[in-house]
């Protein structure tokens, strides 16, 4: 049997989903960004709520992610997409809403508008990309960068007497009486995908059954800005960010 | 036992030649052509047609979406 009988539609086991359209990203290659939006993609089709689905858009790398996911979107100010996602989950509470944020975004100028957002237990879902770094203006110090870590701010290396230690948002997130779901999770290999897969399928649940505040926080890479390919930016944070970032849900009740 | 034949279909105009995908295939079908898109990039496509089993790990892992991959039993 020849590759091209294979290829039938009645073999497909995997395809890019229907959410996500034909516009290329602008994503670096190997991005995890890109991974997140697929698996955020799947679930909405997988749930059949791409109608009532509203996410909000940040202000970093994913400040396009309106272009690539076929919903309904809304851009939000540096920082402050919690605070839209409150507006629109408590004029529209039949939709479910999600932000989709980096940590320069979520973890340096809107901690104000998380940390109130997760403490009123808004039913809104948080999709939390940390890499340590701030991508797009080019591969600042961010309050997650870890101890030691050379960016283009710290050249020497974060010295936490200077700026202070990584900020650990979901544990903190964690001790809210708002939240009901804080997961952090990861998308580098296949096992881990799957698992970040069902986090985000079941944070979408929560906030349709009006639960409260979830927030899921992907460990993610940056081979741009960390100057590293992507396959190294894989190791380097399995090797690296792990230890300071483990893994698991944090809170599920 | 049934043997299991996979193939893979990369759009090439999405894929920059990031290379995740051809880590995570476990049978070490995928490779890098030598060729550029529109964009400059290099593509991926199946080296090693033969040995495809069709798990869609390359297609898990593809952060532009530019992998289908179809199974067959035979």
């Amino acid at each position: 049997m020849t590759t091209q009988d294979i290829i039938k539609p009645e073999n497909l086991v995997y395809t890019k989903t229907s959410i996500m359209n034909d516009r290329n990203m602008h994503y670096c290659p190997g991005c995890s960004h890109g991974v997140v939006h697929k698996l955020i993609g799947e679930v909405i089709e997988e749930m059949g709520i791409k109608e009532t689905v509203i996410g909000i858009a940040p202000v970093g790398c994913a400040v396009f992610a309106y272009n690539y996911l076929d919903i309904d979107w809304q851009e939000a100010a540096h920082g402050r997409a919690p605070a839209i996602a409150t507006a629109i989950s408590r004029l529209l509470p039949e939709n479910c809403v999600f932000t989709y944020q980096g940590d320069g975004d979520l973890a340096a100028i809107g901690t104000a508008e998380t940390i109130h957002a997760c403490n009123r237990g808004e039913n809104i879902v948080i999709f939390f990309i940390n890499n340590a770094i701030y991508g797009m203006t080019g591969g600042q110090m961010a309050p997650t960068t870890l101890e030691g870590m050379k960016t283009a701010t710290c050249p020497y290396g974060r010295d936490v007497k200077l700026n202070g230690f990584p900020l650990k948002i979901s544990d903190l997130l964690a001790q809210l009486d708002g939240t009901c779901y804080v997961t952090r999770q990861s998308v580098h290999t296949v096992p881990a995908i799957r698992k970040s897969k069902k986090a985000i399928r079941k944070a979408f649940e929560n906030a349709m059954a009006k639960k409260g505040t979830s927030v899921v926080e992907f460990v993610s890479t940056c081979n741009s800005g960390w100057k590293m390919t992507p396959h190294q930016a894989n190791m380097w944070m399995e090797e690296n960010m792990f230890k300071k970032y483990p893994l698991g849900d944090l809170k599920d009740k | 036992m049934a043997k299991i034949k996979g193939a893979v279909v990369v759009n090439t105009e999405r894929c920059k030649g990031c290379a995740l995908c051809i880590e995570a295939c476990p049978s070490d079908v995928l490779g890098m052509s030598k060729e550029v898109n529109t964009k400059g990039y290099n593509f991926v496509y199946m080296q090693n047609e033969d040995a495809c089993i069709g798990c869609a790990s390359c297609g898990y892992v593809c952060p532009d979406a530019c992998i289908s991959v179809y199974k067959v039993k035979i």
